[in-house]
């Protein structure tokens, strides 16, 4: 706290020109101008902070414009419908992708968040303090620290090859006597290893966004108050009754908002995509599903899309990006606008929960 | 959490002890079929639970399997004849088509785009956090604060693009060229722009958190020293939230070295050790992607030496996590 006095008297070397002027040096510093000059550097902080912030409403408003202007005139209908294509840039769709990260998106959901909020129910409210349990925590930080892309090998070694444990001298193949390149589960046929399938890719992902899910849903959890627990148990409800029939349902918003979060944060990966192999140039759908009409004709595409090959929006936009030519860079940046409107769609979603939940007055 | 601080630790909850789900039960035993259903049901969560740490283990074991010690059959990269550690190590040059696998040329190529992407982010970063901890009204961070949200939920791929068709072409270019310098179109400055603006909502939001645990007290025993707002924020608020700050710093790092897209799209794929921004570089990401794509043959030590990067990646980022946790663990202690 001291610099200023201490400085001043000995500052002449590096004073503005205004301080010399106004004052001699030496004498009667600690009055205007050592003032002045604490304002005007009082000021410049923070107009540089202030910049700082607002820059990134800049960043923000830059890329929005030069996007929508890369794209302008490409985001319509025939957009939305028609497959990709190597060979004619300019009719190039993203029909695909859609299928594929909508598939995705299902599959997510249905995996991470009966796990995440299993695991977070787990931590909050069974969980003791023993080893295991500090070691879940301090896990789950790490696990949120390592990069997709890891998370995309392991997919790729786990989910996609499967150790190579059933190539054809795999472990599984030698253990058989034979090859084994499926599974027939009540009617459906599972490929093994899953290969470039929905599934992986699924799979993955949720790996991925599971630590933001389990932290997610655990402060919803710690968000409700005892009292509520409390008084279930005192009803005479077992643990898992109360959990089940109070804890969750007032705790659903906060859960539900950061599933949202976490799933929208899912959609837009591609670097794990790129290594469970999401294909490129891509022109089909998981199950044949094209149109929401094709469900009726087709029931069994449903049951199949999820060991399907697949492209997704994301994977769509980086094959693009990568290819010269203007009609390919333009399809990208169309194909952005339609993930980030998808996004925003989903981010406002679970703003609108999280308002709705707060106006409500939290319980 | 430990227990004191559950929810169910209050005084009226009956007491939480290491075998759990038996000794809530207040009233007589409920039926059998309910205690087999609480039985099972804390199982499945247990598993769920346990679901992390087998993903961290299955991470290890596939890094380590196929990169130190096969396991499953095959040859782990460093099992092969034709790879040695020592190279690996010390090595500047990564040329696999003669096995040529020197690990500095794509940490340099890294390093590079991590350490623009620090210069950039890393002051906007904190500027925006000050600003927003001490400077902003409330009315004013009502509106920051969404905007930083928006921009930390825009996939990579998008800044990746926004890199390589926008920055490279309408600001690198042009103004390095006037300068008289040769600008690749894939080059490490774009893409360490990139990622440095991919980083700031992270360091903003982080050190903000830092900044606003200080205690009040501290601020306003540098106001009745007579100091101005710039001095209690630059001199009290914000040494007093360096260990928070530092800490926000390094997760933002580790993620600047985790990026994947915007390099892959940018940064160009030409490994090397130089220190030159406007031209290609490859980083460790970059060049896992670029063997995924190039369809190596499964089992080749090609195809093994992108589990040797990643491991290296891995390792990398799990260290500046941890440090990180730990000197975040520390300020904690202080104001708590």
């Amino acid at each position: 706290m001291s610099g200023p006095q201490q400085s001043s008297p000995i500052f002449p070397p590096n004073s503005s020109q205004s301080d010399a002027s106004t004052t001699g040096r030496g004498s009667s510093l600690i009055g205007n101008d050592v003032g002045n000059r604490r304002r005007r550097l009082g000021w410049m902080f923070e107009a540089v902070c202030g910049g700082a912030a607002w820059s990134s409403l800049a960043m923000l408003a830059l890329l929005l414009v030069s996007i929508v202007f890369l794209s302008w005139g490409r985001v319509n209908w025939e957009f939305l419908t028609s497959y990709d294509s190597s060979v004619n840039p300019a009719k190039a769709g993203v029909l695909a992708g859609l299928w594929g990260s909508f598939w995705l998106m299902l599959l997510i959901v249905g995996i991470s968040v009966p796990v995440g909020v299993g695991a977070a129910v787990y931590l909050e409210e069974y969980a003791s303090n023993t080893w295991y349990t500090r070691l879940i925590r301090i896990n789950l930080a790490n696990l949120a620290g390592v990069p997709s892309i890891v998370y995309g090998i392991l997919g790729l070694t786990a989910f996609v090859r499967m150790f190579g444990l059933f190539d054809p001298n795999g472990f599984v193949s030698r253990m058989v006597g034979g090859n084994v390149d499926a599974i027939r589960l009540a009617g459906v046929k599972i490929p093994l290893p899953f290969g470039p399938a929905v599934l992986s890719g699924a799979l993955t992902l949720s790996l991925l966004v599971l630590p933001v899910v389990i932290v997610a849903s655990q402060e919803a959890l710690r968000a409700v108050p005892g009292s509520i627990r409390h008084a279930s148990l005192a009803l005479g409800a077992t643990r898992w009754q109360t959990i089940r029939h109070q804890v969750l349902p007032a705790s659903i918003s906060g859960i539900l908002t950061g599933v949202i979060l976490a799933v929208s944060r899912a959609v837009g990966e591609t670097a794990p995509l790129v290594m469970v192999g999401a294909a490129v140039f891509y022109r089909r759908t998981p199950g044949r599903i094209e149109s929401p009409m094709d469900v009726l004709q087709n029931p069994g595409g449903l049951v199949h899309a999820p060991f399907d090959d697949y492209t997704a929006l994301p994977m769509t936009i980086y094959s693009w990006a990568k290819e010269p030519g203007a009609d390919y860079q333009q399809a990208a940046a169309a194909g952005i606008v339609v993930l980030l409107a998808g996004l925003l769609l989903m981010n406002g979603l679970a703003i609108t929960i999280r308002n709705r939940h707060e106006s409500k007055g939290g319980h | 959490m430990s227990a004191p601080d559950g929810p169910n630790s209050q005084p009226e909850a009956a007491p939480r002890t290491q075998r759990g789900v038996q000794d809530w039960r207040v009233a007589g035993r409920p039926a059998l079929w309910v205690r087999l259903q609480e039985r099972l049901v804390v199982l499945g969560m247990f598993l769920c639970a346990s679901l992390s740490v087998v993903t961290t283990i299955g991470i290890l074991f596939v890094l380590f399997d196929n990169t130190i010690y096969s396991f499953t059959g095959g040859s782990a990269f460093f099992q092969r004849e034709e790879v040695s550690v020592v190279e690996f190590l010390t090595g500047t040059v990564w040329h696999y088509e003669d096995s040529k696998y020197g690990v500095s040329a794509l940490i340099c190529g890294t390093m590079l785009v991590a350490g623009i992407a620090a210069l950039v982010g890393l002051p906007t970063g904190l500027a925006s956090a000050v600003y927003l901890s001490e400077y902003a009204s409330p009315k004013l961070r009502r509106i920051l604060k969404p905007i930083l949200e928006i921009l930390a939920g825009v996939p990579t791929v998008v800044y990746g693009y926004f890199a390589l068709l926008f920055v490279t072409p309408y600001f690198v270019k042009p103004v390095f060229e006037s300068l008289g310098f040769r600008v690749e179109v894939f080059n490490a400055l774009s893409a360490g722009i990139m990622v440095g603006v991919m980083i700031v909502p992270m360091v903003c939001s982080l050190s903000e958190d830092a900044l606003r645990a200080v205690p009040r007290s501290l601020r306003e025993a540098g106001y009745a020293l007579g100091a101005t707002k710039f001095d209690v924020s630059v001199r009290v608020v914000v040494p007093a939230a360096l260990s928070g700050i530092i800490a926000s710093f390094l997760l933002a790092i580790s993620r600047a070295v985790g990026e994947t897209m915007i390099v892959a799209l940018a940064a160009g794929n030409m490994p090397q050790v130089t220190g030159n921004a406007l031209g290609p570089v490859q980083t460790m990401t970059a060049y896992i992607v670029n063997v995924t794509e190039s369809e190596v043959a499964v089992g080749t030590a090609e195809y093994e030496s992108l589990y040797a990067v990643a491991l290296m990646l891995f390792l990398l980022t799990l260290v500046m996590n941890i440090i990180s946790q730990a000197v975040m663990r520390r300020y904690r202690e202080v104001y708590q």
